[in-house]
């Protein structure tokens, strides 16, 4: 640095956690205290608006429902981006394990195949891009994206080939699929949904929570959920996926070291078109069908609960429940129940705004605080939202989060970047 | 290199790219029995006749204006995948506009345009903002963007919005522009019973002042500074935030065009008949034609003739989503074609220089290895 440049000259090559080293760490307790304040939140503005679809039943059973598939396309995107290849692929991998997934469960005429079905159009997806990012070096965006549109296109033809003549079946959609039963604790619904019936502060809130958990789970659901820790299990506690990662750090120290980065990159990828592929056969298992423009975006919706999560299976998980709990939301009563939410954002936005006085940054405070005003005004003046808007809700939010949250992210420092064997930087 | 030989490995790169695609998709149609040179006889029979190819003519040109507004950001390393949401919401405004505001012929139709390109542009600045001012990367802003910008067109073209319903139809869109608005079509191919967009003119020149912008101009070195290297054009003095922000309302005034030879051309009102995922298209042709504009001319009329064409397949019972996998297909392998191009030319060059290096004419080639 002779020539007297400044040290930092684009402004934001410093990662902020470095200058703040007061970053409040998320401890357990806080974690804790933190779900807990928001269902307090959510009952209280619950009670004040009467939108009883904040916390009943169904709206967190379809939360369940609506944010595994985007989890699990978000842990395909962390797979594959924590070893360097960023794969904005995911939707397009997510529409082959969609059509597999349905062919696979109809043919067999078992949900268990559904979900090899997904795996297998998944992978598909994921060899593609392995062969154009890591044997040819193409660029990983550019990969992705005509995976986007080569899974649109086989979806479509695949169909009309195959489910053209099916009972129920057409050039669009399957025909009817097996599903998983939901495991059902008996009474818990009649017990649970009594209480709920009362709309008691809190109390109704925590037994619609309790009626959700105990009725509407399946064999597939819990194994997606569990899906969440083995990534971090084997991604952060074990030797392969220290390997992995060092891959998307620093791949040419990581060759240095005996690693190789082709052959980690490739199970990446491909471990990654799974993810995506099982998010596919998850919407079917949901659905009970595979239908044309059914993933809805949602492997890109994945793509940034990855990014809220700072490149982490908690905070990815986080991120997806936050966007399936909307994406629920708008399906039961939306134009009352996301106006009712505009409160709850309010609460959100003014909290930030506190603990940015707490932290003592100026420039932290004025947005979120004026945000929460504009939004107040918002939910002042109006009764209910327009549906066609609210039916994007959970683009919105999406949106709202990253503007909010996106600074303290880091990526993986080799993320994207096309590397090959030999070179040197 | 010389500019010529370059020029020649990337024809012939696309060309090898179109070979593979072609052998693949045709290795699809013989697994399902159908016969790959009779489906492709009938499509070039078919997507040659007149009225086709002005179809075909077209719908190019929506398309070569989406990929230049796609390409404007590639140039820069900007992923603008919001095109199409822009180009929707911009379609939409300036047809109300031009639909409802009382202006002389003439003024109208460039009022029109105007608020088309200032539409795309704001709704390509939220994500531009977003970027600069936040750090959100732009491929996931523009994506979020393009569904919200879905929402709005449905919420205002709403019958006591900005919707009309023509008596008898049920068919809802924005209040038709009057003649006075609109722009007559050429009639290039005699005969064809249909016109070209007048329009076309005007994504000539964009196309044209794209490649004088790029090329020619302080702002167009920079842009390519940005794209090669963000932190060396940083520390040449370029404003990166900056160059984001223009880049991006740019990008999103050009996809306000894309709507418009169709809008004054053809149906004079905006409705949902409007073609969505232009916006992947774009991305997909600017690839194609490596960012240039007459690659990018050569991509939309063979992505156009592709649509044009497959229509007949479904008379002979061959599913024309056959040609979806195709198109994908020429953009995953003519990518790759022009990587090994790419690495081709690179290793002829490290070979001539350390050829030069070493003095001898047929010196042992160099062992230094320039970083791919």
């Amino acid at each position: 640095m002779t020539m007297g440049l400044p040290a930092n000259p684009l402004g934001r090559s410093v990662d902020p956690s470095l200058r703040r080293p007061t970053r409040v760490r998320l401890t357990r307790s806080r974690l804790l205290l933190g779900l807990l304040g928001g269902l307090v939140v959510l009952a209280v503005v619950r009670v004040i608006t009467g939108a009883q679809d904040l916390t009943s039943a169904g709206t967190l059973g379809a939360t369940v429902n609506l944010a595994l598939p985007i989890a699990l396309a978000g842990l395909g995107g962390l797979w594959s981006e924590r070893s360097g290849v960023v794969n904005i692929g995911l939707e397009g991998m997510m529409i082959l394990g969609t059509w597999f997934g349905a062919q696979f469960a109809f043919i067999s005429g078992s949900p268990w195949m559904g979900i090899v079905g997904g795996l297998v159009g998944g992978l598909i997806g994921g060899v593609v891009h392995a062969i154009a990012t890591i044997v040819f070096g193409v660029d990983q965006i550019v990969s992705g994206v005509a995976i986007n549109i080569l899974g649109l296109g086989v979806g479509r033809y695949l169909s009309g080939v195959f489910f053209t003549g099916q009972a129920g079946g057409g050039p669009t959609q399957s025909p009817q699929v097996p599903t998983f039963h939901s495991l059902k604790l008996p009474g818990a619904d009649s017990l649970f949904g009594g209480v709920e019936a009362r709309h008691w502060l809190v109390v109704s809130d925590v037994a619609g929570l309790a009626r959700a958990v105990l009725t509407s789970l399946n064999v597939f659901t819990i194994l997606a959920i569990a899906l969440v820790p083995v990534t971090w299990f084997v991604l952060w506690r074990t030797a392969f996926g220290l390997r992995l990662r060092a891959c998307g750090e620093n791949p040419t120290a990581a060759e240095s070291l005996g690693v190789n980065v082709y052959r980690m990159r490739w199970i990446a990828a491909l471990i990654s078109g799974m993810f995506a592929g099982l998010a596919g056969a998850f919407l079917v298992n949901f659905t009970g069908i595979y239908r044309e423009g059914q993933t809805g975006g949602r492997g890109y919706i994945g793509l940034a609960a990855m990014i809220f999560g700072n490149w982490r299976p908690g905070g990815l998980f986080a991120g997806a429940t936050l966007f399936g709990y909307t994406d629920a939301l708008q399906l039961r009563q939306g134009s009352t129940s996301v106006h009712a939410l505009l409160l709850v954002l309010v609460v959100a936005l003014a909290f930030a705004a506190v603990m940015a006085i707490r932290r003592r940054r100026p420039a932290a405070i004025v947005v979120p605080a004026g945000l929460a005003v504009l939004v107040a005004v918002l939910y002042a003046t109006t009764s209910t939202l327009p549906s066609e808007l609210v039916t994007y809700t959970p683009q919105i939010i999406t949106l709202l989060v990253l503007a909010l949250a996106s600074q303290r992210l880091r990526m993986p420092a080799a993320d994207g970047l096309p590397w090959r064997r030999g070179q040197r930087t | 290199m010389t500019r010529m030989t370059r020029a020649a490995f990337n024809v012939g790169a696309a060309l090898l790219g179109l070979l593979v695609a072609a052998l693949i998709a045709a290795a699809i149609l013989l697994a399902r029995g159908s016969n790959p040179i009779f489906a492709l006889s009938q499509m070039v029979d078919y997507g040659s006749q007149r009225p086709s190819i002005v179809a075909i003519i077209n719908s190019a040109t929506t398309y070569y204006l989406a990929a230049i507004a796609v390409a404007i950001g590639f140039r820069m390393n900007l992923f603008n995948i919001g095109v199409d949401g822009q180009y929707r919401l911009a379609a939409m405004l300036a047809a109300a506009f031009g639909g409802s505001v009382a202006l002389p012929n003439g003024v109208r139709q460039i009022a029109t345009v105007a608020v088309a390109m200032l539409v795309g542009a704001l709704w390509a600045g939220v994500a531009a903002v977003l970027k600069a001012a936040r750090g959100v990367s732009e491929v996931i802003s523009t994506i979020m963007l393009n569904f919200v910008a879905t929402g709005i067109v449905a919420y205002l073209l709403t019958a006591n919005r900005l919707g009309y319903q023509a008596p008898g139809s049920n068919n809802i869109g924005t209040k038709p522009i009057p003649p006075s608005g609109q722009i007559v079509g050429l009639d290039l191919i005699p005969g064809a019973g249909r016109r070209v967009y007048g329009l076309i003119v005007l994504a000539v020149l964009v196309g044209l002042a794209y490649q004088l912008v790029i090329s020619r101009t302080r702002f167009g070195f920079n842009l390519r500074a940005t794209g090669r290297s963000e932190t060396a054009a940083a520390a040449s003095g370029v404003n990166v935030k900056r160059m984001i922000i223009i880049t991006m309302l740019i990008s999103g005034a050009i996809a306000g065009l894309v709507g418009m030879p169709n809008l004054l051309g053809e149906s004079h009102q905006y409705s949902l008949n409007f073609p969505s995922g232009l916006g992947f298209t774009g991305i997909a042709i600017a690839l194609l034609g490596r960012n240039h504009p007459v690659g990018i001319a050569f991509g939309a009329l063979l992505w156009a003739f592709l649509d044009q064409s497959a229509l007949i397949l479904d008379i002979y019972s061959i599913p024309k989503e056959i040609v979806q996998i195709l198109q994908a297909a020429v953009v995953l392998s003519v990518v790759v074609t022009y990587e090994l191009v790419r690495r081709f030319a690179l290793m002829r060059q490290q070979q001539r220089v350390g050829r030069q290096l070493s003095g001898a004419p047929d010196g042992p080639s160099s062992p230094q290895e320039v970083p791919a």
